[in-house]
């Protein structure tokens, strides 16, 4: 198949409105007769079940967590971008898009990204409008920051709590659709399969929660609005919940899964504390902006400090490494995410890391306090301080904190064109669960802006070309297509509960995390991505007939929730390794050690990688088939990306 | 650490339900409780028996899906939340006992879980703004004194997780309904549905089955986001002076 | 239902009458203390007997004293109409509850206090209103004028240590009750501003102790004057 990403002809700054002119509407009194099926209610889901129940059409929206409001957008801390250029400090949206095409490292589309940049305005117009109570100056105007990487300030946030608060927005608008009667919700639902009729999502199959009853939807469009499988890793900033079930079990039915092997490690998170540990809590970067990371500069240092032979307060000015400001001088504690991360690590691998398990680096307010006062930090950090310390037991006011990076994003997905839509006609995916804006590294505060962008502004209007071409005909849930794939999964589920192994869910899930850690986190190797992928078979074979899923089908079973999911999560982590093992280069998250300039930057291989590498699934037990969409830069220049 | 662990276990809705004690042993001061329940869940798995059902997701205290009424307490002895307690809150072999939040409009679904779609419903009867998506002025055309922005997000934090309803002796949800109210009523993005809003959310609630607020202050005390009860105060405000004066008989 | 009814049997409707109630019988108290206090003048009662006979005649006070009774129902059906339905929104109890950690013991203890309240109401209106009303009175020479003498009843009444412990541990309780219910009328009225709101809280406060030490005051003095 020649992937086709419909990215419309002409000049970047034209293709989104000469695509809105050019796509097919759907009649207003005929959007009545169309039902779409939205799964996952974070900020993509949720604004795109809203804005798709105003235009009119049925929604019916999914979510797994007991709220739609507990979808992990609200865990967002730092804030959204939008070129709105209120700061007068040159912004654009020329400059946003050629931010974040510079930013992903040059393997994004430079179509998907324009428009992205060109509808964040609209964006926060929209959540101003919904009362999202956006952070403001003494004038009355909104007040914007800096954040992470960018020269202008664009951040547009609420406290620390940006995505809380837009994902309340969007959790408003949604409720009033609700109240409306043109939004069914089903909380506690978890969507277990896609299905196809005549090589179109047709709708899902889905079990409640509560009642373990497998159940049929059927529709004229699925829209997926999953989020992102960072919980590949067991230890992520992920929430508990967090999985790739429903867009796995897209890429079984057809959807192509894209660079599965990007995934962005956040450089400020709360460091491991033991084998206890079941998620890493991250800290907004935002932190990077006043804190100044360091470490020990020497070994000798490091190790007394591991020891607890000396604090860090006692350590002088010249025994100490800002590493980062003196490898990068013009960017300095604000470099990428990615760079902010993989120095982190080079220096604990060095041994001069600060933790118990000398896995951590030094973010250091002190000087920050000295200048402009502990109230100014307080005002601007005092939430993260306070959960820093509730977290560590430490306060951040008096000792450095310690930080190091984490799973955080996930910037693979499944492949989706110019319209959202995955290979599967009919199958949309939205937000963090596709692939298409990020490219190989995300920038801070863009993963909201990418969200609400798609749900608020693009696919109200991509998503009405395909069904005006498509008939009423609403299809029962009695046909075979929904009762064959309803089956599937009642027998996947009584599999799982009749193995009756001696491991629990939690046991696979924590290997399957190390594995994936160790060789395919933050530096990957062929050799070790090698050994990694045979390790994954052997765990798979090994969940499959030594797993102990207690309980029976028919209640509330988290136990039978995770099961599923971490099957999921097994089969997505060979496909991680793989991709990571044919892109055989260095960009953004993806760090191939064989490929690095000589002084350890990553090196692309513009080339022979400029490509969306997306995968095919052929079946069970068979290597996935690789195709290619070749990334074609008009616009950008392709350099290495240098923060020096 | 070791510790004795009392807690509520009713298989589904309509079963009875009581408490049981468990031992948990080695417990390290630096686990969150939930990881010390995550311990406990994978003895009970390993010996065959069902886990402890709980509800829990973010766990970085800002999803408002964890619960658990604590030694007493909601959210436990902290004024935060339940995944964001840890054990060095706690002494070595203390019995902890372990308990669903209670309100007839909180239904125990499992064990510790309640169902909690009664707030669902109180904000789809009205704690929105009326906008569709595009149309809407350009961010900056309405100022918005940064004070005013300032007490609307200190309402706009709630989390929806019902610790106000559990720590309340009348299982009241004015805190959670109030922070709502107060924080579209203090916008000027909220002032054209400013009446027929409190109207209606507030008999959305009260249909609910949540008590009456007899401002004992104790959700003030016990959100893990220290909303304040001044809205509360101000939802009084607005739901009467909204009676006198809609001319919308809502 | 109409708007008023249906207002009226909301939650916070029915929290509007206590409230309003509760404000009106605090100012209730403060115009009674103020005619009670002058049990205590060196006058041997006939500035209180005068007190008595203007309120006993005045048109306007009948009105007042009709609606101060009629406010006393709705203060006590309507928290019996509360406190039942706030019972049901808890049908099961928790099994441990510290609740003494986040709130007063007199804000969950209204219902208590309230009913020995009225309790003590029932007493002290069979033994002077009552008696005022329909007992027969002893009468008094005051400037020439007859006036029933209830200074003498009261008098008699404080000269019982029972009596006056009775009363004494009531306005106990009535503190503790004003100690929350002041400063939470004005919450359910919606009056909380940061300027004003530690101001009512601190009236509130010296109100809750003032006044019911003020009522008290005058058994006990009547009661030592009464031994000499």
């Amino acid at each position: 198949m020649i992937l086709d990403s419909k990215i419309p002809a002409g000049p970047v700054a034209e293709k989104w409105t000469k695509h809105k002119f050019n796509v097919k509407l759907v009649n207003p009194a005929n959007k009545r007769k169309y039902d779409v099926i939205v799964v996952g209610t974070g900020l993509a889901g949720a604004s795109a079940a809203a804005s798709l129940a105003e235009l009119g059409y049925n929604v019916k929206a999914f979510c797994f967590q007991d709220s739609p409001r507990r979808a992990h957008s609200i865990a967002a801390q730092g804030g959204i971008n939008a070129a709105k250029n209120y700061q007068n400090d040159g912004d654009s949206v020329y400059r946003l898009f050629y931010d974040t095409v510079k930013g992903g490292d040059y393997r994004a589309r430079e179509g998907n990204v324009y428009r992205l940049a060109e509808v964040s305005v609209s964006i926060i117009d929209q959540c101003v409008a919904q009362g999202v109570p956006f952070a403001r100056e003494y004038g009355g105007l909104l007040a914007n920051r800096s954040f992470g990487g960018a020269q202008v300030s664009r951040t547009f946030y609420a406290r620390g709590q940006t995505g809380q608060q837009l994902l309340l927005g969007a959790y408003s608008a949604l409720s009033r659709q609700v109240a409306n009667g043109k939004v069914k919700l089903y909380p506690r639902t978890e969507m277990m399969d896609v299905v196809t009729v005549d090589g179109k999502a047709r709708g899902i199959i889905t079990r409640n929660l509560i009642t373990g009853a497998v159940e049929s939807h059927s529709a004229h469009a699925v829209l997926l609005c999953t989020g992102g499988y960072g919980n590949v890793f067991f230890l992520s900033t992920n929430a508990m919940g967090s999985n790739v079930t429903a867009a796995w079990r897209a890429h079984k039915k057809g959807a192509y899964m894209a660079n599965p092997c990007f995934t962005q490690i956040h450089p400020t998170c709360i460091p491991v504390s033991g084998d206890h540990q079941s998620k890493l809590t991250l800290m907004s970067e935002s932190l990077r902006n006043d804190g100044r990371v360091w470490v020990p500069a020497t070994v000798t240092m490091a190790e007394k400090l591991r020891k607890g032979q000396i604090k860090a307060n006692d350590i002088p000015e010249n025994e100490r490494d800002y590493f980062l400001e003196r490898k990068y001088p013009s960017f300095g504690n604000l470099v990428p995410r990615d760079v902010a991360s993989r120095n982190a690590k080079y220096v604990c691998d060095e041994g001069r890391g600060v933790n118990e398990t000398g896995e951590a680096v030094f973010l250091d307010f002190r000087d920050a306090i000295k200048r402009d006062g502990r109230k100014t930090i307080e005002g601007k950090y005092g939430n993260l301080f306070d959960m820093y310390k509730q977290i560590t037991g430490e306060d951040p006011y008096e000792v450095p904190m310690m930080i190091y990076p984490a799973v955080h994003y996930t910037m693979g997905g499944l492949w989706v064109d110019y319209n959202l839509m995955t290979t599967v006609p009919g199958l949309y995916a939205l937000g963090e669960a596709n692939f298409s804006d990020h490219g190989a590294n995300r920038l801070g505060a863009s993963a909201l802006m990418q969200g609400l962008a798609d749900g608020y502004f693009v696919i109200p209007y991509t998503i009405g070309d395909y069904l005006a071409q498509t008939p009423y005909d609403k299809i029962p849930t009695d046909h075979p297509e929904f009762k064959k794939a309803e089956k599937e999964v009642q027998d996947r589920i009584q599999k799982l509960l009749t193995i009756k192994g001696e491991k629990t869910v939690d046991h696979f899930h924590k290997r399957l995390g190390k594995i994936m850690w160790n060789y395919c986190g933050m530096a990957r190797t062929e050799e070790g991505l090698k050994k990694a992928k045979q390790m994954i078979k052997d765990l798979k074979a090994e969940f499959w007939t030594n797993v102990n899923v207690l309980g029976a089908n028919e209640e509330l079973n988290q136990s039978l929730e995770k099961a599923h999911r971490v099957a999921d999560f097994i089969e997505l982590g060979e496909l991680m390794v793989d991709d990571a093992l044919n892109r055989n280069e260095s960009c953004g998250g993806h760090f191939r050690e064989e490929y690095q300039t000589p002084d350890g930057e990553a090196l692309r291989d513009d080339e022979n990688f400029a490509y969306v590498a997306a995968w095919k699934y052929m079946g069970e037990g068979q290597e996935e088939e690789l195709h290619k969409e070749p990334l074609v830069f008009e616009n950008v220049k392709l350099t290495q990306r240098s923060y020096k | 650490m070791n510790l004795t662990l009392k807690i509520w276990r009713q298989k589904n809705n309509s079963d009875k339900g009581g408490f049981k004690e468990y031992k948990v042993s080695d417990i390290s001061k630096d686990m969150s409780f939930l990881e010390m329940l995550d311990v406990l869940n994978e003895q009970l798995t390993e010996k065959g028996e069902d886990p402890v059902h709980f509800d829990h997701d973010c766990r970085e205290g800002i999803c408002g899906m964890c619960s658990l009424y604590i030694n007493g307490n909601p959210h436990g002895p902290l004024q935060t939340t339940t995944c964001q307690l840890h054990m060095r809150s706690f002494n070595d072999g203390e019995t902890i006992t372990i308990e669903p939040w209670r309100a007839k409009a909180f239904p125990v679904m499992k064990d510790l879980v309640v169902d909690r779609s009664a707030f669902d419903r109180i904000i789809q009867a009205g704690g929105y703004v009326s906008v569709n998506t595009g149309g809407v002025p350009d961010a900056n055309e309405i100022p918005i004194p940064k004070t005013i922005a300032d007490l609307a997000m200190d309402a706009a934090q709630c989390i929806g997780c019902g610790a106000c309803v559990a720590a309340c002796k009348n299982a009241s949800a004015m805190l959670f309904t109030s922070a709502k109210v107060s924080q579209l009523a203090l916008l000027p993005q909220g002032q054209v549905e400013r009446k027929r809003r409190a109207e209606k959310m507030v008999a959305q609630m009260d249909e609910e089955g949540f008590g009456a607020c007899t401002n004992t202050g104790a959700c003030e005390a016990q959100c893990p986001k220290g909303i304040s009860i001044t809205n509360i105060a101000r939802m009084n405000r607005e739901y009467f002076s909204a009676v006198v004066s809609n001319t919308e008989l809502v | 239902m109409s708007w008023v009814s249906k207002t009226l049997s909301s939650t916070l409707g029915r929290k509007l009458l206590m409230a309003l109630t509760g404000l009106f019988l605090i100012l209730f108290l403060v115009v009674h203390l103020a005619g009670n206090l002058q049990l205590l003048l060196p006058d041997g009662g006939d500035s209180f007997n005068v007190y008595a006979h203007t309120m006993a005649n005045n048109p306007f006070i009948k009105v007042v004293s009709i609606g101060n009774f009629a406010f006393i129902l709705l203060h006590v059906i309507y928290s019996i109409v509360l406190t039942q339905h706030n019972k049901k929104s808890r049908p099961v109890a928790y099994a441990m509850s510290n609740e003494g950690k986040s709130s007063t013991w007199a804000s969950r203890n209204m219902g208590i206090l309230g009913t020995v309240i009225l309790i003590f109401l029932v007493v002290h209106l069979k033994g002077f209103w009552y008696e005022a009303k329909f007992g027969t009175l002893p009468t008094t020479m005051i400037d020439g004028e007859s006036f029933s003498d209830i200074y003498a009843i009261v008098a008699a009444a404080y000269a019982n240590i029972w009596y006056v412990l009775i009363y004494v541990v009531s306005m106990g309780f009535l503190a503790f009750h004003l100690s929350h219910g002041f400063a939470s009328a004005f919450q359910t009225l919606g009056l909380n501003h940061v300027k004003y709101s530690p101001l009512i809280q601190k009236v509130g406060a010296g109100f809750s102790i003032l006044i019911p030490a003020l009522f008290a005051l005058i058994p006990i003095v009547m009661y030592i004057q009464s031994l000499s």
